[in-house]
């Protein structure tokens, strides 16, 4: 059980530098998810706090300890690979046992230990066999049950779900969640899938070509995005995105589509601000067909022509063409609609978000 | 007939072509090894013989009693030949194999400057003849004294095999996952261990092929032992079978039952090693 944070933490390869000196705090037992895209720096920091990879300045404390340059092994930590790195030769038994072996630990007492990570993850029938005897879940819980057997203060987790398949991959999630409820340790999860990110997380770190672009829970990130990168990362489908000019109370879009600025942000815009207008699928439908948005909604009508629907059952995903974009709204409780169709839409503008559109900072206060 | 008798049929045929093909392949390859046992065993008459007689009328192992029987009775030093042998081959194929283990290691797993150079001139020493080197080498090895000296032939061997198993072990160990090593490391190894824990094993056969190869090299090797060598405390088996040339005659006979006698611990060791020689081993450690 351990804290862990990074100060300026800083990666550098030759003159390249990857991570740019990202500060972060992590509470003990914490859950957190390293989101972003590839090469946005999340592993590299992940096998930094493994000691995999030098850091290049900055540090990394481990339960109130300095651990730059500690090796893997003295930093107690276990870490979970996207290969999953099983040793082939060894059986799933001295695959969850090597780590006690290699610290010298009596034989009945790593019996013990390898029985109950063994226990935890339902790998009782499977321990005589050979890592290329398993299937790929299979080999995903021995490899969780290795990193559980060493009792770490942080468990690593590098992209663990991202070789198994779609279904397999929702079923591991679950019990990767009851894991952390069983094991309370601190976990710190690298994945560039926000729905793994959003299930699992306590708290979500958004990177991005090597900077921190937003850390908060999953419902911080989601309801504030920070930035339109975070805004347009997180959530599926993503946030409808159109760039639009303030004029006398509203906003202009290239095409000359007008929409009244929403109420949230008129403190904070200037007329001839140049913006980034944002609203998620779900504060977007037609007219009928919506999530209730609750009393403060302020709710826009406009007709839109519909270019594609792509009906999911108990709701239909409608494309309308909006400024010349085509902007995607979820619709319940779905009838049918025919492509070139006009049907009148609801936005509900309480929910949009305003970004600016050189820096992509938010304009919420 | 039918499509399906006809496409049996078909099978069959290419079955049969098949095996016909194959056993021609072994013929071909086994048809020297039979000749020079067969040659061993009978008089030289009938290995002259002229058409050849396939089936020997009369077999006899007085080439391998007279090989043994010492000087003066048709007998050559074999005993030495072999311990000399034995000892270079080993302990140069020990030599190359562990440097071929460090040096194709570090190829495999580190990135350091002026790599691909070295490698490239590694490889480029294969390009040169080694029998182009024999005189220069003789030269060098009288100045230092170290000619006719299993220390000799041991350190030319050793730079014969080094680039071969260098590149060989190169490309074992970069089958085996980095991510094994780093796994290792994690669970508590020092880099050391993790090599000798989990990476040495996973390329283990590979380096055991290596080791066969720079074995074989080095025990049939003869013509840098040929110069290099000259007296029966040096002398290996390959050296050793021109006692069998005298200035008139050939003992056709005698070379062949040497020849019989040098083959048999070579085809013993492969046949040990190949069965260790098991491929796939890494299969199962990373998703593939």
């Amino acid at each position: 059980m351990a804290t862990v944070s990074l100060k300026k933490l800083t990666k550098r390869y030759g003159s390249i530098e990857i991570v740019h000196g990202i500060d972060l705090d992590i509470a003990d037992r914490e859950f957190i998810a390293l989101v972003g895209p590839s090469g946005c720096g999340k592993s590299t920091t992940l096998r930094m706090i493994a000691g995999l990879e030098e850091i290049s300045a900055g540090s990394i404390e481990i339960g109130g300890r300095v651990v730059n340059d500690l090796p893997p092994r003295s930093r107690n930590i276990s870490m979970v690979f996207q290969s999953y790195a099983l040793y082939p030769h060894m059986t799933v038994r001295e695959n969850l046992g090597f780590s006690l072996k290699i610290a010298g630990a009596a034989k009945d007492d790593m019996d013990r230990r390898v029985a109950e990570a063994s226990a935890i993850l339902g790998l009782d029938a499977l321990l005589d066999r050979r890592p290329s005897q398993l299937s790929g879940g299979q080999r995903q819980r021995v490899a969780m049950g290795r990193a559980i057997v060493r009792d770490p203060d942080v468990f690593l987790f590098d992209e663990p779900l991202s070789n198994l398949d779609a279904k397999l991959r929702t079923q591991m999630r679950t019990e990767i969640k009851k894991l952390h409820a069983k094991v309370q340790s601190t976990v710190i999860y690298v994945t560039h899938d926000q729905v793994e990110a959003m299930t699992l997380a306590d708290r979500i770190v958004i990177m991005r070509d090597g900077y921190i672009e937003q850390v908060g829970t999953p419902d911080e990130v989601f309801r504030r995005p920070a930035t339109r990168f975070v805004a347009g990362f997180i959530g599926s489908p993503p946030m409808n995105l159109n760039e639009a000019t303030v004029e006398g109370g509203q906003l202009v879009f290239a095409s000359g589509a007008r929409l009244p600025l929403p109420a949230q942000f008129r403190a904070n815009v200037a007329a001839g601000d140049k913006v980034v207008f944002g609203l998620r699928p779900d504060d977007i439908y037609p007219t009928g067909h919506g999530l209730s948005s609750g009393d403060a909604a302020d709710v826009h009508q406009i007709d839109l022509p519909i270019t594609v629907t792509e009906p999911l059952g108990n709701e239909t995903l409608v494309f309308v063409e909006f400024d010349g974009a085509d902007w995607v709204s979820r619709m319940l409780n779905p009838r049918l609609l025919r492509p070139g169709e006009r049907v009148g839409m609801s936005l509900d503008l309480s929910q949009a978000h305003l970004f600016a559109a050189d820096t992509g900072k938010t304009l919420r206060s | 007939m039918d499509e399906n008798s006809s496409a049996r049929l078909k099978r069959s045929l290419l079955r049969i072509t098949y095996r016909i093909g194959l056993f021609l392949a072994m013929l071909t390859i086994c048809l020297p090894g039979l000749w020079i046992v067969l040659s061993s065993l009978r008089p030289t008459v009938e290995i002259m013989a002229k058409p050849p007689v396939w089936i020997p009328q009369q077999i006899s192992f007085d080439a391998y009693v007279a090989m043994f029987s010492g000087i003066g009775k048709g007998g050559i030093p074999v005993i030495e030949y072999f311990r000399n042998s034995l000892i270079i081959s080993v302990t140069s194929t020990v030599i190359a194999v562990a440097i071929g283990m460090a040096g194709g290691y570090a190829f495999a797993r580190y990135r350091f400057r002026g790599k691909s150079g070295v490698f490239l001139g590694l490889m480029l020493t294969r390009t040169v003849p080694g029998i182009a080197l024999s005189l220069p080498l003789f030269f060098l090895y009288v100045r230092l004294g170290i000619i006719d000296t299993h220390f000799g032939l041991i350190l030319a061997y050793v730079a014969l095999n080094v680039p071969f198993t260098i590149w060989l072990i190169d490309g074992f160990f970069r089958q085996v996952p980095k991510d094994l090593a780093e796994a290792a490391q994690i669970d508590g190894c020092t880099r050391w261990q993790a090599f000798w824990q989990v990476e040495f094993p996973l390329a283990g056969p590979g380096i055991a092929s290596a080791a066969i190869f720079a074995f074989l090299t080095c025990w049939n090797e003869f013509a840098l032992a040929s110069q290099l060598t000259r007296s029966v405390s040096a002398k290996t088996l390959p050296v050793g079978l021109l006692d069998y040339t005298a200035e008139f005659t050939i003992d056709w006979r005698g070379m062949c039952a040497l020849a019989v006698v040098m083959i048999i611990p070579a085809l013993t060791l492969t046949y040990i090693v190949q069965k260790h020689l098991v491929g796939g081993l890494t299969s199962g450690a990373v998703k593939g």
